[in-house]
């Protein structure tokens, strides 16, 4: 079977669950008019094939690159290139991470609904923009703090703990409204484009460094990349509200 | 058409959120590592692509998967409010919210490439002792009960932190009593799992419930849902490996005292 054909039956598989179980709620709960059927199938047709799309794009180029480049600086040994890699890595992925483009902008709209913002597409456009730009950032620090894990061997349960409590302690100093959107900022993050590239680095980074396990050291990436968004964006929104 | 209008502008858009990847790729590759790229076309082709898909992605987002969301949060808080016995509606009128939430949790998860990818791996690290399968419940199994009980405290209006520390406390203790080597995988299970599909579609479903339960507030109450799909399955990782952990060396005591009893028995004949 040619790739194109297995993304895509991918991609639908992604989205038959969620119709089937939306069709048996309609059918036997709800009985009510699904209002514009065409205009929600047309919707998830260009779903299917964007994704398809995407996916098929990111195999052909961006992660045979990736992670031969994951792979070739983690040989070379040079620490200032590894640390800079791993922040661009994480900040231009988690930049161009679907689902994270999408819930900035509807957070915008909610924002702006509920007058915490002015109405207009600027001020909209610069709100979801800052979001993603303060996740961008938080994501490619994860990924400096999680290669110096692996590099140094430091506790992965004593940093999450210690992020946790982070966490908590911005939590009561932050504005209300940024609360949800900080802690759900983390795992919008980490997904199509983030976690393989981000995997290929830890196993890459684990591999070449002698008494690391790859199975085990490499993993914990991604549970970084899932916990400095939370604290960046509460950051971002206690700054935001003193400014 | 306008949808194709749509598409073009989106594209136009989507082109600036790929430029900041493709640059850092080609500036590590040609100045860091001073190598030439092989098959550059395929990959120009590939860049193209993903482009394109990105657009088509979001688009169809707008038209189709927002709308769904929010349509069907409106449909069951409808139902749940006409359903309602007296005049005062109370949390537990919101049921059928509650079961759709754990139905698209569970069906979603359990269906999601990235979790079998995981899965297979987690049976290499542990040794055989966790079951691909059985972690694909477990995961499943969390993300269903994260997202229903995500509706809950939507429809109740409760702050999210509390939640969350209370989860974050329960992580911390399973954490000091599981079996070392599954800990990286359960942390990283929590944000495996929620798909670019998964994603959009659950934050609609819990605006739309914030819209339409009276008294809630779409910007106060309606995120969070991710974050509780996220925090869930890392429970019920940690306790499918102790479980299993626990399961596993039962087995193996019981075993060794059978072949202990039979020794003792064969010492009396």
């Amino acid at each position: 079977m040619s790739p194109v054909w297995r993304l895509l039956l991918g991609s639908v598989k992604d989205l038959v669950p969620i119709l089937l179980i939306i069709s048996v709620f309609q059918v036997f709960v709800l009985r009510q008019p699904i209002g514009d059927l065409a205009a929600l199938l047309e919707g998830a047709v260009f779903v299917v094939i964007g994704l398809t799309l995407f996916v098929y794009g990111l195999e052909l180029a961006l992660f045979p690159i990736g992670e031969a480049l994951a792979h070739a600086l983690a040989r070379k040994g040079s620490l200032t290139w590894l640390v800079l890699f791993a922040f661009a890595l994480g900040f231009g992925t988690t930049i161009a991470e679907p689902a994270l483009i999408a819930v900035a902008a509807e957070a915008a709209d909610v924002a702006a609904n509920a007058g915490a913002i002015a109405a207009s597409d600027e001020s909209r456009g610069d709100y979801a923009r800052g979001l993603r730009i303060t996740v961008a950032l938080s994501v490619g620090v994860a990924l400096i703090l999680g290669v110096f894990r692996i590099i140094t061997g430091w506790s992965l349960p004593l940093m999450i703990i210690g992020g946790y409590v982070l966490v908590m302690l911005l939590t009561i100093f932050s504005p209300r409204e940024i609360v949800g959107i900080a802690y759900d900022s983390g795992g919008v993050t980490t997904s199509t484009v983030t976690v393989p590239l981000v995997t290929a680095l830890g196993v890459g980074l684990a591999s070449s460094l002698e008494g690391r396990n790859p199975m085990t050291d490499g993993f914990g990436l991604i549970a970084f990349a899932s916990l400095t968004p939370i604290i960046f964006v509460l950051g971002y929104g206690m700054v935001a509200a003193w400014i | 058409m306008d949808l194709i209008a749509g598409a073009i502008r989106t594209v136009a858009s989507t082109t600036l959120d790929v430029l900041p990847v493709a640059i850092f790729l080609f500036f590590f590759h040609y100045v860091v590592l001073e190598r030439k790229l092989a098959n550059r076309n395929r990959i120009a082709f590939g860049f193209c692509l993903v482009v394109v898909g990105l657009g088509f992605f979001l688009v169809g987002l707008e038209r189709g998967l927002f709308p769904l969301g929010r349509l069907m949060a409106e449909q069951l808080t409808s139902v749940s409010i006409e359903q309602a016995l007296g005049v005062q509606v109370y949390w537990s009128d919101y049921y059928w919210v509650y079961l759709f939430g754990f139905a698209v949790g569970f069906g979603c998860t359990f269906a999601e490439p990235a979790l079998v990818a995981v899965a297979m791996k987690a049976q290499a690290v542990s040794g055989g002792a966790v079951h691909p399968w059985g972690l694909r419940i477990a995961v499943a199994l969390g993300v269903a009960i994260g997202v229903a009980l995500g509706c809950l405290r939507i429809v109740t209006g409760t702050p999210l932190h509390w939640y969350i520390i209370a989860a974050y406390l329960v992580v911390v203790l399973q954490t000091a009593f599981a079996p070392r080597q599954i800990v990286p995988l359960a942390y990283d299970s929590g944000g495996v799992t929620t798909s670019t599909v998964t994603v959009p579609l659950v934050t609609a479903l819990g605006l739309g419930l914030s819209e339409h339960v009276p008294g809630r507030n779409p910007l106060l109450d309606g995120f969070g849902l991710i974050a509780f799909a996220c925090l869930f399955p890392i429970m019920s990782v940690l306790a499918y490996a102790q479980l299993s952990g626990f399961i596993e060396q039962r087995r193996l005591r019981r075993a060794r005292h059978q072949i202990t009893g039979s020794d003792i028995r064969s010492e009396e004949d």
